[in-house]
């Protein structure tokens, strides 16, 4: 710091009331999360009783069993992990070979290609002609309706392409040279030089596909390839007790309400992104300003 | 001979298309991903002027013009459904915009590094939970024996327990703070990254002219990110009507309906639900030509206040 001057009564005022400032928004932010986690590994036929703050008043972990022991539940989150895992490694892949080949100086009808999609960007059918285009092509009710129609994006192509267009073109001249082809390329010298944006573009689609409940909402009405998302948007939203009783294997028992399952689904369903959160995070701040760039 | 130099150049052009096939492939391939599923739903929407039903192909179906657009206005839930898609949009704008803008203002004033990435990792944490899960959070916290109860009960501002979901009355203030408790640090992001590249010679300078705080943060830092601001401004007024959507349709119930049925959740309903295809569709199309009438007042509105648009 330049400023060798000690600081004014004001400036320390200021420090003190921004900080305290600062403070109270993070524990805005944590504290609604806290109180599920809390509520949710209380008993629950005590939790009904409400008046937990900070602490479980008696604590259990059985709502948490019942909810591992749910086969309802744990199909919910294995179609949930497939189809992140399977969209999100296609999204990524064959986004990005788009997104080369649309980069690649000299392509004839590049700049048609373009223009073709960026017209996407601010034109779209709507909710019922996109239902009617999954009909006809035979997606309802089939698990490749949450990975097909959301493998590619015209915005993450532009991400990826402003990313390619800073290679240097010596890398790809060098394999040219070697004999290599265009797939070749793109696949071996490409993509391993390109890591931060695709781990971006990765992360943003992961929670994307993770946190997804409409398409199951609208697509699915087969109760087995429902994500955990939909699963919880029906208890949630629609209240649907029976479908939570139905889950629970042996009915409700003694301890467990549907509440306090409810609670312990939430959180499980949240873990995995408040697990891998801390380890992705420098990744998203910097693709935010790849982004940004080329806004 | 022009023919022959014709002849020539065609063929240099087929030449210089074989070398590029993988390429061409694969741009093709994107194309082809965006005929199915932008251009064929887009084609689509021309049912809003037809009378689509189910068991024939959309060519099929009879032109009727703009009959469901004068049925929607004619509607009993169009004033209902306008003032709520308007309300909770303009004013999730007026307030959710300048709020991310501020909070930037004064994180970048913290001093200590350390602290100043905590926060920032915190305050991004809610963005990436769903509005599921938040609709779950939600419902626990407004519920008779949840938090907001407990403790009005205990100051005694209230005598009994209010069924805030269940009240028209609560929903908008539900629906915007919730959106700004979950937006707030991952839309500030940008900001910071606008304000840390701006030129630390201008603080000095500042500082110089006896600048104080408030006045750097009003004279250096605004000034310097309003490109930014504009820009975004511009892409958040485009997209706001879009952007409740997930959100209402996780908090809505029958008891809130007065409060919550906008455009989007009554496309739904009409459609999804009802099956009432053509009309559902009109309907959509109608909120898109008001999204675009926003969007050009909005870029209207950046270039009369500097020189930044998007066109």
């Amino acid at each position: 710091m330049f400023n060798i001057k000690r600081k004014t009564k004001g400036e320390a005022f200021f420090d003190i009331f921004n900080n305290f400032g600062m403070l109270l928004i993070c524990f805005a932010t944590l504290y609604p999360i806290w109180y599920v986690l809390v509520n949710a590994f209380n008993e629950g036929q005590d939790g009904m009783r409400g008046g937990i703050y900070w602490w479980p008043r008696v604590f259990s972990i059985e709502s948490f069993d019942a909810v591992f022991q749910s086969s309802g539940i744990m199909t919910a989150m294995g179609i949930t992990v497939a189809k992140t895992l399977l969209g999100t490694v296609l999204h990524v892949f064959f986004t990005a070979m788009v997104a080369y080949a649309f980069s690649r100086k000299g392509l004839i009808g590049g700049k048609i290609y373009i223009l073709f999609g960026t017209v996407t960007l601010f034109f779209g059918g709507g909710l019922i002609p996109t239902y009617l285009l999954m009909r006809d092509l035979h997606l309802l009710d089939n698990f490749m309706v949450y990975i097909i129609p959301a493998m590619f994006s015209f915005f993450d192509l532009i991400i990826f392409m402003t990313f390619f267009r800073d290679i240097p073109d010596g890398l790809e001249e060098a394999a040219k040279i070697d004999g290599a082809n265009d797939w070749s390329i793109f696949v071996r010298v490409i993509l391993p030089v390109s890591m931060p944006v695709i781990a971006t573009i990765a992360l943003f689609h992961g929670v994307y596909q993770w946190n997804d409940y409409f398409a199951g909402v609208i697509y699915m009405n087969n109760m087995d390839m429902q994500p955990i998302q939909t699963y919880l948007y029906r208890i949630v939203a629609q209240s649907s007790s029976s479908q939570m009783l139905a889950a629970i294997p042996g009915g409700i028992g003694k301890s467990v309400t549907t509440q306090s399952i409810k609670l312990a689904t939430m959180v499980v369903t949240t873990l995995p992104i408040v697990i891998a959160y801390p380890f992705l995070q420098k990744y998203f701040v910097k693709g935010m300003m790849i982004g940004s760039i080329k806004g | 001979m022009p023919a022959a130099d014709a002849k020539a150049a065609r063929s240099k052009w087929f030449k210089k298309l074989y070398s590029q096939r993988h390429i061409q492939i694969m741009a093709l391939l994107g194309v082809l991903w965006m005929i199915i599923f932008n251009y064929v739903p887009m084609y689509g929407v021309i049912i809003a002027f037809k009378e689509f039903n189910i068991v024939k192909s959309i060519s099929e179906a009879p032109w009727v013009g703009f009959m469901h657009f004068k049925e929607f206005f004619q509607d009993e839930s169009f004033v209902d459904v306008m003032k709520n898609t308007l309300g909770i949009s303009l004013i999730k704008l007026a307030i959710g915009f300048p709020l991310p803008i501020i909070f930037a203002l004064f994180l970048n004033e913290v001093r200590s590094v350390g602290f100043k990435k905590a926060i920032q990792t915190i305050s991004y944490l809610p963005h990436f939970l769903s509005w599921v899960i938040l609709g779950g959070i939600l419902a626990t916290w407004l519920s008779d024996v949840g938090i907001i109860n407990n403790v009005l009960l205990a100051l005694n501002f209230i005598d009994e327990p209010i069924s805030y979901l269940a009240e028209p009355s609560y929903f908008w203030s539900i629906i915007i703070t919730s959106d700004i408790w979950k937006e707030l640090g991952w839309s500030a992001i940008i900001y910071l990254a606008a304000i840390a590249s701006v030129s630390p010679e201008l603080y000095e300078a500042a500082t110089i002219d006896g600048a104080g705080r408030f006045q750097k943060m009003w004279y250096v830092t605004l000034p310097s990110i309003k490109a930014t601001i504009s820009i975004l401004f511009i892409l958040a007024v485009s997209g706001v009507l879009n952007s409740n959507f997930d959100q209402i349709l996780v908090l809505r119930n029958s008891l809130n309906e007065s409060a919550s049925n906008v455009i989007d959740i009554y496309v739904y309903q009409t459609g999804m639900q009802q099956g009432r295809y053509s009309y559902s569709t009109a309907v959509g199309l109608f909120k898109s030509l008001i999204a675009l009438i926003l969007l050009l007042i909005a870029n209207r509105v950046t270039k009369k206040m500097n020189d930044t648009s998007l066109f």
